[in-house]
């Protein structure tokens, strides 16, 4: 754990309490059960809107605490723990960064204070096909108004206000659309992880530019890649300690199955796997903040190792539970799904280890 | 984020820079340590200058405690002493196994009088020590030793034998585990020191599969250790034993994070050199480059972890169990690394010797089969993760190795 400054131990703490309490992954079994559209809770989110977490990275003039990128690391990785479904992660990091990185002061005055305070929630829509591929745009903008396919928007269903990345005169960009915008068509996705998802087609859309072209569009995105990294390290160190209880209490062959040392020594090489990511999370949230030039690699490198290591530990939960693991009603199913999904958002293991050679030329 | 800037700090590096300036020889730099091979039992009279100049500044071992010849600094203080021999492409002469471990262990548990004997020889560099620990019989299960000491007044008299006895053929002392109890078994064994001149001592070098021969066969025959050179108490030596094994951990998993094939150009360069790249500049091996990057990405995180851990523990001091991650974690990279090293290099990583194969190539070999070690020695592989399992995750441990 990084250190950390008064602040963020007060984040964490409070998350840290509140995900305990008022949602466990009970809550997430319920919202699930509900089949509510929106893949969340609107009072949990709510609840959440009003302690603050949605503005931790919007400036202080526009209703947020400013407080930065570790800061919400720190809540998401608590919320990741007890799988949490809320658009923290789209709204109050993607739309938010979108907006204060590129928005003009009319779009900022009008949407920030919002987001902040949860009463809007805003989304990326950058995909447009099975695989995150941002360089690859289709949808254009020209005289105002968007045109194209956007796939796999997260939260994208009801969300009031989306980013939307299209190719316009100079260049591919970001543009600001209404989610209530008569050429907005929404179809809602149906995913494994139960999580909130739209495909979104825009016929001719109303849209607004936003700044800083492509530029904007990479650290919008790698804001989301390294924040949705500190949240999937929640949700696996989390599938390893519930794992680790499991081992000290199931009794086969006459003693604990924690005694074997076939899964002594892989709960061990999880260990280990899960202190190198939890360092490059770690770094990669810290120099977003310190704002170095080295944060496409260190986002790349933190969403590479942090993929990898959900994807080992969410396979050995359910293998080591044995049986019972594969119950629905055991929660060792729902990290195995919310790690596939997260590994495949904002670019999956394969992705990201690409960008990172490119990076540093090879 | 780190904050070891201020004043102090500062006047230590201009002081540092001046130092080194006025006694670092200019013939050795850029120079590989000769601590770490073979012909450090012949040093150069620059080399010998480096060591003496070094060794009475302390600055060899910079945190030590400046009462027995150390440098007497912070971690953050040692650090600038670091970089700024780096920066000067000054090695540092002082080293070996009296400093990696039995130093800081005899800081640590020996009595006033052995610290005042045996701390400055490490300090300034003049007396090599071997570690006499491991036996046919004993070796992950270190603690089954045999070879015995019996007490005889003033001395102990010590009959067996140890094996794979790192330097024994170039040292100058022992620090050694003995049986002293045969009725108990962790409990029946204490660390004692002596000097490996003396006739009731004798090695016999074991050539590596990489070529070399830098351990021994090392052989006791009546051989003697004065009273006053038992560590601790009688048959408590397993504690001090494991303690040094932590800072063995702590010291091979730092070799990690410096840098197998760093040298030069660079692995990513090299895969570049001799396997080529297409158009847009790749790889054109695309399932080495993956696995290159993976690496790539191993070693990053590694060090990432070691600055993290350095941040998080700058009040609490030595190693913890958490060096077994970074012993498993740096010792996987490194031996990864050299399987890739050889794999870029293709036919040419295989060269043995002669002029048909560059130095890079024929070290590389070398390199490879002697990194094969990290994951046996100072606690195997293996043992780490029983280490692990057990001490941090609290899973049962089935071999009572305590
Ligand atoms: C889809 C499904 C269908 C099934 N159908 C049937 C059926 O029709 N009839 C029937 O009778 N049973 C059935 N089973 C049960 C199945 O045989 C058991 O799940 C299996 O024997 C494992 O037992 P367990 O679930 O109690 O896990 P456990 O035995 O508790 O194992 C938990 C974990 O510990 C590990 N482990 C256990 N012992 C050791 C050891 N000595 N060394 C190392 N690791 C160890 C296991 O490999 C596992 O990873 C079914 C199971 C599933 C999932
Ligand atoms: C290059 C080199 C230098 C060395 N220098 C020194 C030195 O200076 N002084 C010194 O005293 N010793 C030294 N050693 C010895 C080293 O400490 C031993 O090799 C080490 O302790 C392993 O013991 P062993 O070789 O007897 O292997 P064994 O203990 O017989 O191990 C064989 C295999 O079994 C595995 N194994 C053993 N126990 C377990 C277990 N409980 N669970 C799972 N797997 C297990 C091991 O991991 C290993 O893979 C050196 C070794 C090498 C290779």
């Amino acid at each position: 754990m990084a250190v950390l400054n008064e602040e963020q131990s007060m984040l964490r703490d409070a998350a840290k309490s509140w995900t305990q309490e008022k949602s466990p992954v009970t809550a997430f079994r319920k919202m699930r059960d509900s089949g509510v559209d929106v893949g969340y809770d609107a009072n949990a989110w709510n609840e959440m809107a009003e302690m603050g977490w949605a503005g931790v990275i919007i400036p202080e003039e526009y209703g947020g605490s400013d407080f930065g990128y570790l800061s919400i690391g720190l809540i998401l990785e608590e919320l990741g723990r007890t799988l949490t479904a809320s658009p923290l992660l789209v709204s109050a990091v993607g739309a938010a960064s979108a907006l204060v990185l590129g928005g003009s002061d009319a779009q900022k005055s009008e949407w920030l204070p919002k987001i902040a305070e949860g009463t809007a929630v805003g989304a990326l829509a950058v995909d447009e096909g099975a695989h995150h591929n941002p360089s690859k745009v289709e949808t254009t903008f020209s005289g105002g108004k968007i045109t194209g396919k956007k796939s796999f928007v997260l939260e994208g269903f009801k969300a009031d206000v989306l980013i939307v990345s299209a190719k316009g005169p100079d260049g591919v960009g970001f543009y600001l659309v209404r989610g209530d915008d008569a050429g907005v068509s929404r179809t809602r996705l149906a995913l494994a992880d139960s999580r909130g998802a739209a495909n979104i087609e825009f016929k001719g859309a109303a849209a607004e530019p936003l700044t800083g072209g492509a530029e904007v569009v990479e650290k919008v995105l790698d804001r989301v890649r390294a924040a949705l990294s500190a949240e999937m390290l929640g949700a696996a160190v989390q599938a390893f300690e519930v794992t680790l209880d499991y081992l000290k209490v199931r009794v086969q062959f006459g003693q604990v199955i924690g005694s074997f040392q076939a899964l002594q020594h892989r709960a061990a090489k999880m260990f280990t796997d899960l202190e190198l990511a939890r360092s490059a999370v770690e770094a990669a949230l810290q120099a977003i903040d310190a704002g170095t030039p080295d944060v496409p690699e260190l986002v790349s490198l933190a969403k590479a190792k942090m993929g990898d290591t959900f994807h080992l530990v969410s396979n050995e939960m359910v293998q080591m539970h044995g049986g019972i693991g594969m119950t629905d009603a055991h929660d060792a199913g729902f990290y195995l799904k919310r790690a596939r999904a997260a590994e495949a958002a904002f670019g999956n293991q394969a992705f990201h280890r690409d960008r990172y050679a490119k990076i540093q030329g090879y | 984020m780190a904050d070891f800037g201020g004043g102090d700090l500062d006047a230590l590096r201009t002081e540092a820079k001046e130092w080194i300036a006025a006694n670092f020889p200019a013939s050795l730099k850029g120079r590989p340590n000769p601590m770490m091979r073979e012909e450090r039992s012949t040093p150069s009279p620059e080399q010998e200058a480096w060591r003496k100049a070094m060794g009475e500044k302390g600055w060899g071992v910079p945190t030590w405690p400046a009462a027995y010849g150390g440098g007497g600094l912070s971690a953050a203080e040692a650090r600038v002493i670091q970089q700024e021999l780096g920066r000067a492409g000054a090695y540092n002469p002082i080293g070996g196994m009296g400093v990696m471990m039995f130093g800081p262990t005899l800081l640590e548990y020996g009595t006033e009088e052995q610290k005042q004997e045996h701390i400055p020889p490490i300090v300034k560099g003049e007396l090599q020590w071997c570690q006499g620990f491991s036996e046919p019989g004993a070796g992950s299960d270190l603690a089954s030793l045999q070879c015995k000491a019996e007490d005889k007044g003033d001395q102990f008299v010590i009959n067996g034998q140890k094996i794979w006895t790192s330097g024994a053929q170039f040292a100058d002392w022992c620090f050694c585990l003995v049986r002293t109890d045969t009725s108990k078994k962790h409990e029946g064994i204490s660390f004692v020191l002596f000097t490996m001149h003396q006739p009731g001592v004798e090695v016999r070098p074991i050539p590596l599969i990489a070529g070399n021969s830098p351990f021994c066969e090392t052989f006791f025959t009546d051989a003697i250790a004065d009273k006053k050179n038992l560590v601790g108490p009688l048959n408590g030596g397993w504690t001090i034993a494991k303690r040094l094994l932590q800072h063995e951990r702590s010291g091979l998993s730092g070799a990690g994070g410096g840098g197998f094939g760093m040298g030069g150009r660079g692995i990513v360069q090299m895969a570049k050199d001799y396997v080529g790249a297409d158009d847009d500049g790749r790889l054109s091996d695309s399932d080495l480059r993956t696995r290159l990057i993976m690496n790539e990405m191993d070693g990053r995180a590694f060090q990432q972890t070691a600055v993290r851990s350095m941040m998080e523990s700058r009040s609490n001091s030595g190693p913890s169990a958490a060096t077994s991650i970074m012993k498993n974690a740096g010792t996987r990279w490194m031996q990864d690394r050299a399987e890739l090293t050889l794999e870029i290099m293709g036919h040419q990583g295989l060269g043995w010797e002669g002029d048909d194969f560059s130095s890079e190539e024929l070290g590389a070999v070398r390199g490879w089969l002697g990194g094969k070690a990290t994951t046996i020695y100072g606690g195997s592989q293996e043992v780490q993760n029983n280490i692990i399992s057990k001490r941090i995750l609290g899973l049962p441990d089935l071999t009572n190795n305590s």
